[in-house]
């Protein structure tokens, strides 16, 4: 370590030389960033020169840019350096987030209460459409039944299969696990085809090539199409959510349920309690904390999600939910101030999750 | 006989014992049953699309994908054209190359700023470093629907609007709160005494954290990475709004090709299963990272 910082005082030893140096060095940064920037901007086709233009800027410029930020608050003596480089180092992290959040979410906010161009204020007229209006109504039924049912049945299942799988042989615990857990790395896109597939529908008479539909017909049903069947198609979409979430859940959940002391269960069952007891009077109340996390964790997350809703019906037969018809409504109708009013809902239902979270960082003394 | 046995055949007689496994194989047999239900239903779908992605089309109209299983060797229904038709002519191929042109700068643009910014919180002292803190962790939980619509204005007055530059920084403001949540929990539990000596030995605080903090954080840095590449690999909403559909990424083209063909299952099977490779190999080659990284990163915004 002391011996690179030698060396490095040696070359660069006269102030005047390392100011050029910093300075070369920046404007340089600046030069290829800003260059980058406008290149990148006016190409709109992707070469292999595009890309390799853009790796370079992408991941070479933002370490350029620190380097030379370095090299210039290095020109000051050691004291003074100690004090500008925190600033260097958290500056573009601040700024990033104030840019990309910070300032959004204030901006929506005010934006929910213009109308949809965001040029005229019309007080509370967006939220009183929201809450009134029969569509918007729906909307809203059907993103509670969301938060309702995809958290808790993910969770639940989530449990069961780490409280049964804990007692199979390690590998087969492992091998089990490890398919659950996989379509976590599946997109919410490809997990929609995976199950548009599995609820695929022909009219009757014709081949069904959806497993839904096969058992269903080979029970002497006729086919069904499932996703416009009111209101019940909801279910079928939040079942994919489970679908993905499962995983997650049983393997947070599994790390606490190995983590419940053999004494307690040992004793439980000397009291005479069977498996199903000892699992809700002693593991379960051990691992509360952990199952309320992944709960509300899975809440959050069914809340923002709109790609399921968005590729199995795009919203229609009365499955929208918020998320959804925020992207269409800001996106698709362009009305900012509406599509404001539904992402700000959405963060309200958020906010108590937030305090908690400031208040558990503060708790554990940071 | 294991510790748990034996232990067990301590506590309780013998026949009490023998009577209580008894009862617990045949408890056993539905949460058996249980766990076999669920693995069928948690694979299946999936086997279903990747067999049928090697169907021709005729046979994928004509028959369920289980009789192309039972009637494996009628090799006339086995084809990869699905995979030629959906690469090219659907242009996934180029949607691929599209996505990692994205999803490569989104991943290392966000890791660097949060490493820097979560050394500096961790380690450096500074007036207002609580605080910055303190925001970041709320900023976790602001859902995203919250920034989409000013950004985009902003985007579309700058001509950002469809750039790869535009979606960089976009995945690098939203992937931020995270990435240096995660890392300065790492980076601020490296033992001090290590800090220390190298700062006694005259290293500045640059080399401090390019050679000792970035290393030391290796493990950090590979759970986030995983994460936030899957994360913008497999975005939909952010693509959808600053990047457009003009050019294809894998989601905004498999979305895409639903919407205007969905039910040319040859071409959705194939497509689905292109856009899930990359995650699928990141699944099965670097699992312990994998699973980390999701746990870590189950609460972005």
């Amino acid at each position: 370590m002391s011996g690179v910082a030698v060396q490095q005082a040696g070359f660069f030893d006269k102030p005047a030389m390392k100011a050029v140096v910093a300075v070369v060095i920046l404007v340089a940064t600046v030069a290829l960033i800003g260059g980058g920037f406008v290149f990148l901007r006016d190409v709109r086709t992707a070469g292999l020169l595009t890309a390799l233009v853009a790796l370079v800027v992408g991941v070479g410029g933002i370490w350029a840019l620190f380097y030379s930020f370095n090299v210039l608050a290095d020109l000051f003596p050691p004291a003074i350096r100690d004090k500008i480089l925190p600033y260097v180092f958290v500056f573009p992290a601040v700024a990033a987030l104030g840019f990309y959040i910070v300032w959004p979410a204030v901006n929506t906010i005010g934006l929910s209460f213009m109308d949809r161009f965001g040029n005229e204020f019309i007080g509370l007229e967006n939220y009183r459409f929201i809450f009134t209006n029969e569509a918007f109504l729906i909307v809203l039924r059907n993103t509670f039944v969301w938060v309702l049912l995809a958290p808790t049945v993910a969770t639940a299942l989530g449990l069961l299969v780490a409280v049964i799988v804990d007692r199979f042989s390690p590998l087969t615990e492992k091998i089990l696990k490890s398919l659950i857990f996989l379509p976590m790395a599946i997109s919410f896109v490809g997990a929609s085809v995976i199950w548009r597939f599995v609820y695929a529908y022909q009219p009757a008479g014709g081949p069904q090539i959806g497993v839904l539909n096969a058992i269903h017909t080979a029970l002497g049903n006729d086919p069904v199409a499932w996703l416009t069947i009111r209101p019940w198609n909801n279910f079928l979409l939040i079942f994919i959510m489970i679908w993905l979430q499962t995983g997650f859940a049983m393997v947070i959940l599994s790390a606490a349920v190995k983590g419940v002391p053999k004494d307690l269960l040992d004793a439980a069952r000397i009291d005479g309690a069977g498996e199903v007891r000892s699992f809700f009077n002693v593991t379960v109340p051990y691992i509360q904390g952990t199952i309320l996390t992944v709960l509300t964790t899975i809440v959050f997350l069914v809340l923002k999600i709109f790609d399921v809703a968005y590729v199995m019906t795009s919203g229609q037969f009365g499955t929208n939910i918020i998320a959804l018809r925020m992207y269409q409504e800001a996106f698709v109708q362009r009305n900012f101030g509406r599509g404001s009013a539904l992402a700000v809902i959405l963060f309200v239902v958020v906010i108590p999750l937030l305090v908690r979270n400031v208040r558990g960082m503060r708790k554990s003394g940071d | 006989m294991s510790d748990a046995t034996l232990k067990k055949a301590i506590v309780k007689p013998s026949g009490v014992a023998g009577e209580n496994r008894t009862r617990a194989l045949i408890a056993g047999i539905p949460a058996r049953l249980f766990i076999l239900a669920i693995i069928v239903i948690w694979t299946v779908p999936t086997v279903g699309l990747l067999v049928s992605s090697f169907r021709t089309p005729q046979a994928i109209a004509n028959t369920g994908w289980w009789n192309g299983l039972a009637r494996f060797t009628e090799w006339s229904q086995w084809t990869l054209a699905n995979y030629e038709r959906v690469l090219f002519a659907d242009q996934m191929a180029n949607a691929f190359f599209n996505s990692l042109l994205i999803t490569i700068p989104s991943t290392v643009i966000p890791i660097t700023i949060a490493a820097f910014a979560a050394y500096a919180i961790a380690w450096m002292v500074f007036p207002g470093r609580k605080i910055v803190f303190v925001i970041i962790v709320g900023l976790l939980i602001v859902p995203l629907q919250m920034a989409l619509i000013p950004v985009l204005r902003v985007y579309t007055r700058h001509d950002i609007n469809g750039t790869y530059l535009g979606m960089w920084l976009a995945h690098t403001g939203f992937g931020l709160p995270l990435a240096t949540y995660m890392l300065y929990g790492y980076i601020s539990s490296i033992p001090k005494s290590i800090l220390e000596s190298a700062h006694a030995d005259g290293a500045t605080p640059w080399m401090m954290f390019t050679r000792l903090v970035l290393p030391l954080s290796i493990p950090a840095i590979a759970s986030f990475s995983i994460f936030q590449f899957l994360w913008v690999w497999n975005d939909l909403l952010v693509a959808l709004v600053f990047f457009g559909t003009r050019r294809p990424i894998v989601t905004t083209r498999l979305a895409e090709l639903v919407g205007s063909r969905g039910q040319t299952w040859h071409v959705l099977t194939a497509g689905a299963f292109v856009t899930m490779v990359v995650p699928l190999i990141i699944f099965f080659s670097l699992q312990r990272y994998f699973v980390r990284g999701m746990m870590a990163g189950s609460v972005k915004g």
